[in-house]
C-alpha cells in the first residue's frame, strides 16, 4: 500500500493536541456506571502526522478537482467553491434544529425558496426537501404512490421498470412493497409501448422510468406512455437522476409524470455522498400534495413556520428536515445561475456529450445512433478480437489521469462504456480525452499488453474484485 | 465456445437438459462469460413451482446482478449446494458442476419453444 492505515502508524503515549486541567480534574466526580471499562481504540498519532496521512490519501485519490471525471450516469459534475464557502456561513453552521422558528427564519426562507425554485424548475405544484439521497427520494416517491392507491381503496401489486432503469429504481419498488416488472426496450433503446400497453393493468401501481434513459436518450413518446399509464388510473414516476440534461428545455410534469425525485448532487453541483450527506427531494403533482411527508415548511403573514398539519401524510422519512446544508448548496448554485444559466448548463451538457459521441464513433462501436442527450453509451465490442475488454480499457485511462467512464451498464448493450462529460469541461479536457481514448483503441490493436497490464501509475493495481465481493474484511483491528 | 447438442436454450442464454421428465436448468457459457466472475448464486427452495419465464433465482457478478429465468414451467426437486460455496464453478464448468437447478417438468410441450444448439449459436452470433 502507498500510505499506512492510520492504525499503523499510532504509537502508545502519542498525541495531537492535549487540554490543560483548569481545575483539578481528579475532583470530577463520574458515578463508576458512566466510566469506560475498555480503551476507546482510537489511533494515537500526533498533529503533524494525522495531517499529513489525510493529505497524502487524499492525493491518491482521483476526484473533481484533480481530473476528468466522465462517469456516465452519475454527472459528476465540477462543485463551485462559492457553494461551500457560502454553505460554511456561522449563520448556517451555528444553528440547531430545535431552535424557535422566529430565530431562523432566513434558514426556513432557504428551504420554502429551493423548493419553490425547484418547482419551477420541473412543472410540480409541490417539493418536499426532505429526503436525504436519491435513492432515498425513490423511496419517499413510492410510498407516496401508495397512499394515492390505498387513498382509492386498493394499493397495487406491481410497478413496472424498462431495462435500463438504474439499479436502485427495483430496490426501491421492494422497498415500497411493490413487485418489480421489466419492460424490455425497443430497438431504438426506448420504451416499448405496445409492450407497456399489454403489461399495464389495474395492479399496477406506476410506471417508473428515467428520462432521458440511461443510454442517454430522449424517451420521445411520454405522452403516450402518461395515457396509457393514467388510463389504467396509475402513476408515472421520473427517476431525475438524468436531469442534468432537461432544465429550462422540458418539464416533467408538463409530460405527464406526477412524481420525480431530483438528485441535487448530480444536477444542482451538491457534493457526491459516498455515504456522506446528500438530498433527493421529490416534486409531486398537486393531487399527491397531501401525501408528501411532514414537516413542510409553509408562509403565513410573511413569516415561515414547520408546518406538521398533514393527516394524510406519509410521515416522517428522515430526521428533522433533511440535509439543509446540502440544500444550502444547491440554492447558491440556482440563484447564481438563473433560469437562463440552467438552461445553457442543459444545453452544453448535451453539446458536449454529442461532441464526444461525434469523434469517438469511428473508434468504438456505437450500438445507438441518434443524437444522444448528456451522455453516450459506446461497446468497446470492436475490440474484442484483440483479446480485450470494456475494463480494460477503463484501467488503462486511469494511466492518463482520468477517470473511467461507467462500464457494463446498462446491461442491454455488451462491453458497454457510458461517457458523461458534464457541463462543465472545456473543449480543450474533451480532446485530450477524445484523443487518449484514440491512443487506447491503436494499443489495443498493436500491443494488447499495455491494456491488459494497466494501470501501472495508480497507487494500486488491479484489485482482486472477486475476493473483494466474497471475503469483504474492512475491519484493521480484529476482535 | 462450447454448444454441447444435446441442450436446449433460451433467448436470455439459459440451458436446460432434458432427461425424462426431469431437466437440468443452468446458464450458457455465452452467459457466464458475459457474467464475469460470479460471486453469488441465490437459490429456490426446492418444492417451489414455476411458470416458464419466471425468475427463479439471481446469479450476482462482479458487473452486474441477473435473474435467472426458468425456460420451463415445473417443480425444483434439487438445487445446487455446492453453488452456495462456489458460486464460480458456473465460470469453469456452466454445463457439468455448475448446473443450477432440477425440475420436474409439468409442461413438456413447452420444450418445442426453446432453441437447439444450432439454432442457440447463431442467436449468440
Amino acid at each position: 500500500m502507498a500510505e499506512k492505515l492510520i492504525f499503523e502508524i499510532s504509537r502508545e503515549g502519542k498525541r495531537s493536541f492535549t487540554m490543560p486541567c483548569w481545575e483539578d480534574c481528579s475532583k470530577i466526580d463520574l458515578d463508576e456506571k458512566h466510566l469506560r471499562k475498555e480503551k476507546i481504540g482510537l489511533a494515537e498519532v500526533s498533529e503533524p502526522e494525522i495531517v499529513r496521512h489525510y493529505v497524502n490519501m487524499s492525493t491518491l485519490n482521483h476526484h473533481v478537482d484533480k481530473g476528468f471525471y466522465p462517469l456516465g450516469s452519475c454527472t459528476m459534475k465540477y462543485n463551485p467553491k462559492i457553494n461551500e464557502y457560502m454553505a460554511a456561513l456561522d449563520g448556517f453552521t451555528q444553528i440547531h434544529p430545535y431552535q424557535p422558528e422566529e430565530t431562523i427564519q432566513g434558514v426556513l426562507k432557504i428551504y420554502h425558496d429551493l423548493a419553490d425554485m425547484l418547482c419551477k424548475i420541473s412543472g410540480f405544484s409541490k417539493v418536499s426537501l426532505q429526503p436525504v439521497a436519491g435513492a432515498h427520494g425513490e423511496w419517499t416517491g413510492l410510498k407516496v404512490i401508495r397512499a394515492y392507491h390505498e387513498s382509492k381503496g386498493n394499493p397495487r401489486k406491481k410497478i413496472i421498470i424498462p431495462d435500463t432503469a438504474h439499479g436502485t429504481n427495483p430496490a426501491s419498488i421492494v422497498m415500497a412493497g411493490y413487485d418489480v416488472v421489466e419492460l424490455k426496450s425497443n430497438s431504438k433503446g426506448l420504451v416499448d409501448i405496445d409492450d407497456l400497453e399489454a403489461k399495464f393493468d389495474e395492479d399496477t401501481a406506476a410506471f417508473m422510468i428515467t428520462n432521458p434513459n440511461t443510454i442517454g436518450l430522449f424517451e420521445q413518446n411520454v405522452k403516450k406512455i402518461a395515457e396509457i399509464v393514467h388510463s389504467k388510473g396509475g402513476l408515472l414516476y421520473m427517476d431525475g437522476a438524468n436531469f442534468n440534461a432537461l432544465l429550462g428545455i422540458v418539464r416533467p410534469a408538463d409530460l405527464g409524470f406526477d412524481v420525480m425525485h431530483y438528485n441535487l448532487h448530480k444536477t444542482f453541483s451538491t457534493p457526491h455522498g459516498g455515504g456522506g450527506p446528500g438530498a433527493g427531494p421529490i416534486g409531486v403533482v398537486e393531487e399527491l400534495e397531501k401525501f408528501l411527508p411532514v414537516p413542510d415548511v409553509a408562509e403565513k403573514d410573511g413569516k415561515f413556520h414547520l408546518d406538521y398539519d398533514k393527516p394524510e401524510s406519509i410521515g416522517k422519512v428522515h430526521s428533522f428536515y433533511g440535509n439543509f446544508l446540502v440544500i444550502v448548496r444547491a440554492y447558491v448554485y440556482m440563484k447564481i445561475l438563473g433560469s437562463d444559466g440552467l438552461h445553457n448548463v442543459s444545453e452544453n451538457a448535451i453539446i458536449n456529450a454529442n461532441y464526444v459521441k461525434k469523434m469517438l464513433e469511428d473508434t468504438f462501436d456505437l450500438p445507438y445512433k441518434q443524437n444522444c442527450m448528456h451522455e453516450v453509451v459506446f461497446s468497446g465490442e470492436n475490440l474484442s478480437k484483440f483479446g480485450i475488454k470494456t475494463l480494460d480499457i477503463a484501467k488503462r485511462l486511469l494511466d492518463f489521469g482520468i477517470h473511467a467512464p461507467t462500464i457494463y451498464f446498462p446491461l442491454l448493450v455488451h462491453e458497454a462504456m457510458m461517457i458523461e462529460p458534464t457541463e462543465t469541461e472545456s473543449k480543450d479536457t474533451l480532446d485530450r480525452f477524445i484523443s487518449v481514448m484514440k491512443q487506447i483503441a491503436e494499443e489495443a490493436k498493436n500491443d494488447p499488453d499495455i491494456l491488459k497490464n494497466a494501470p501501472t501509475t495508480t497507487p494500486v493495481r488491479r484489485l482482486d474484485e472477486v475476493l473483494a465481493v466474497k471475503n469483504l474484511n474492512v475491519r484493521y483491528l480484529q476482535k | 465456445m462450447e454448444f454441447p447438442k444435446e441442450f436446449l436454450f433460451t433467448e436470455d442464454h439459459e440451458y436446460a437438459k432434458i432427461d425424462g421428465d426431469i431437466a437440468v436448468i443452468g446458464v450458457s457459457e455465452y452467459a457466464q462469460e458475459q457474467l464475469g466472475d460470479i460471486t453469488y448464486v441465490e437459490l429456490p427452495q426446492t418444492g417451489t413451482k414455476f411458470s416458464k419465464g419466471d425468475s427463479l433465482g439471481v446469479i450476482e457478478a462482479v458487473k452486474a446482478a441477473s435473474d435467472i429465468y426458468s425456460p420451463v414451467s415445473g417443480e425444483i426437486i434439487e438445487v445446487n449446494s455446492d453453488l452456495e460455496g462456489n458460486p464460480e464453478l458456473i465460470n469453469s464448468d456452466c454445463y457439468g458442476k455448475g448446473w443450477i437447478v432440477k425440475l420436474r417438468l409439468s409442461n413438456k410441450e413447452e420444450l418445442s419453444g426453446l432453441m437447439n444448439s444450432e439454432d442457440y449459436k447463431s442467436h449468440v452470433e
